[in-house]
């Protein structure tokens, strides 16, 4: 009977219960959509790197994860690593964010080519002259490209040269000693993929590398690259997460506390009911709350579809810029936070509801 | 003074003696009732009759276990509200006291039915007494039981009250102005109600109004005035004894 009296309660005052659960819905589905877009990017990212089908990353031993600066190594380590035993190729690459978030690789082609088994055109061919640029299918796409069109990035007009097929190294590639010379980068790289002889000795060598490089170069085996393109990994973007994550609760904390304030105040006189026939305080607070909690459920759900939306949306829209990805695994955090501020804003409407004077509630006009 | 004389005095269902109440609003005391003597037996039918701020409302608070008394002493069917606490009082009112009000106070978001067996769910019981199909066709309102209370008249409204009042077989019916929010032949409905439910199945009731025609189908009339019960003798409503 109370959960009939609970739905009965939220159909009766419709449309503040539907904005209410929109609100708690847009704030689940942006959460949700921010956690698929970090997520997507990183594993888009890891999905390059893989693509390479390097044994073991270098990168400077600064002991940060995965950063996007550029120009830490110099070049000469490339040929040093090179001589190292059981190394049979190794490559040096460059990056340079463009766009936010999206990388361009300067990359010595030829080079680049021997050691991945070169890249999958769908359109053109590689890059020849300096300015020649190779960009992926998706960008390709969104920005209606065709080769021998002009592609500004970086503040530098680039030709293209080439359509590749998505999945290998970046979304954008260019000569190595064009990028260098444009970023002022000059001999300069901020990785190094190495292939070994053996790629059964990859922790052995990983090892080996690190005693000889120390204090210059950080090895780790493919694996244990792409498990730092994780939110947990990158602790500026896990720490935005969380805070991003607490004003959502505060926000759903508030519009649930709002809106059962406002029942409450609305229902005086049906609480006064409740009491006269003899209803306890605790069950009043049971009442609010199951209503803060069907309310919050709602708005989940909406949350959910609304995430859903927004995915397809922007991989519609920018398949090339945004990598979002649906994170069914987060929708029971999802859950939870908006139960967690739905719960705290009902405590004190429910308390107020609990503590009214039966007399004083049935006369409330 | 002890309760003993009075709980030994069984018939008598409602027992008050001496009973004060006093409100404080702010630094000024206001003393709603002065010293109340009251008996109701079982079975009976009577009727509080005064003026505004003559303290039957606090009576009926106090009786209904809305409120608790200051001092003096009340016993409603043997238990003594002074020993209550907030608590007792209100597992008092989910079995003991049944409420009619002026206004109705039905839940606007439930049906009649649903009202209904939400008094009965707060009681905690689950299955509908005995003879209660009775009493809803005595009250007219079986086919009007799936009806919201805006799709339903003031007088079925307050006929459903009624039946809500009744599910937990409460000792007393306890009616504020039942009539006030209805015309002529509504009020006329629910009080013939009320005198059938009192005739026919026993039930103890102690209605309050201002209306001298409403109190007529009471058994007995009593007249407050300034917070007390007026001495029999003073006058008469209706051919009936104050």
């Amino acid at each position: 009977m109370i959960n009939k009296l609970v739905i009965e309660n939220l159909k009766y005052r419709w449309v503040r219960t539907l904005g209410s659960a929109m609100i708690v819905g847009i704030l689940v589905a942006s959460l949700i959509t921010l956690i698929g877009l970090s997520r997507g990017m990183l594993e888009e990212s890891a999905s390059r790197a893989k693509g390479i089908g390097a044994d073991i990353v270098l990168r400077k031993d600064t002991g940060a994860t995965a950063s996007l600066q550029t120009g830490q190594i110099n070049e000469k380590f490339l040929k040093l690593v090179r001589a190292q035993p059981h190394v049979a190729q190794a490559v040096g690459v460059l990056g340079q964010t463009v766009e936010i978030i999206t990388v361009m690789n300067g990359v010595n082609i030829p080079e680049f080519a021997k050691f991945s088994g070169g890249f999958k055109f769908l359109a053109g061919g590689p890059p020849v002259a300096p300015d020649d640029i190779l960009v992926d299918e998706p960008y390709a796409r969104q920005k209606d490209l065709h080769i021998g069109d002009t592609v500004n990035l970086v503040n530098h007009n680039w030709h293209l040269s080439g359509i590749i097929q998505s999945g290998m190294l970046a979304r954008f590639v260019v000569r190595l000693d064009t990028l260098q010379n444009l970023t002022e980068n000059t001999g300069r790289l901020n990785q190094i993929y190495v292939k070994l002889d053996d790629p059964s000795r990859t922790d052995a060598e990983v090892d080996i590398l690190n005693k000889a490089f120390a204090g210059d170069l950080k090895a780790m085996s493919l694996p244990d690259f792409l498990a730092m393109f994780s939110i947990n990994s990158i602790g500026p973007l896990k720490i935005f997460i969380k805070v991003i994550t607490v004003m959502w609760v505060a926000v759903g904390f508030l519009v649930v506390f709002l809106s059962m304030y406002t029942a409450v105040v609305e229902r005086t006189r049906e609480i006064g009911i409740l009491k006269a026939l003899g209803a306890k305080p605790w069950m009043i607070v049971d009442l609010l709350m199951r209503e803060a909690i069907l309310l919050s459920i709602v708005g989940w759900l909406l949350g959910i579809g609304l995430a859903l939306v927004a995915t397809q949306a922007i991989v519609a829209i920018a398949p090339a810029s945004l990598n979002v990805i649906n994170v069914p695994d987060f929708w029971p955090w999802a859950a939870l936070i908006a139960l967690t501020g739905a719960i705290c804003g009902a405590i004190y409407p429910g308390v107020k509801a609990a503590r009214h004077d039966a007399i004083e509630a049935l006369s409330y006009e | 003074m002890s309760s003993a004389p009075l709980a030994e005095a069984v018939p008598y269902i409602i027992q008050v003696r001496n009973l004060r109440k006093v409100y404080h609003t702010g630094d000024v005391e206001v003393e709603a009732l002065r010293g109340v003597d009251l008996s109701v037996k079982r079975s009976e039918f009577v009727a509080v009759v005064g003026p505004s701020g003559s303290g039957k409302s606090t009576l009926f608070h106090i009786l209904g276990g809305l409120a608790p008394p200051t001092s003096g002493e009340v016993l409603i069917d043997g238990v003594d509200l002074r020993k209550m606490d907030e608590s007792d009082r209100t597992e008092m009112r989910q079995r003991k006291v049944g409420f009619v009000f002026q206004k109705y106070n039905l839940l606007p978001t439930l049906t009649a039915r649903d009202n209904i067996l939400l008094a009965q769910s707060i009681a905690g019981t689950k299955t509908r007494p005995p003879g209660f199909d009775n009493v809803l066709n005595l009250l007219g309102i079986t086919n009007r039981l799936d009806h919201k209370p805006r799709a339903l008249s003031g007088g079925e409204q307050q006929r459903v009250a009624i039946a809500r009042a009744l599910v937990n077989q409460p000792a007393i019916l306890l009616a504020d102005e039942p009539t006030g929010n209805l015309d002529t032949a509504n009020s006329n409905v629910v009080l013939d109600l009320l005198r059938d439910l009192n005739k026919r199945v026993g039930q103890t009731i102690l209605m309050i109004t201002h209306n001298p025609e409403a109190a007529a189908f009471a058994d007995r009339i009593v007249f407050m005035r300034d917070g007390k019960i007026v001495q029999k003798g003073e006058g008469e409503i209706h051919g009936k004894p104050l």
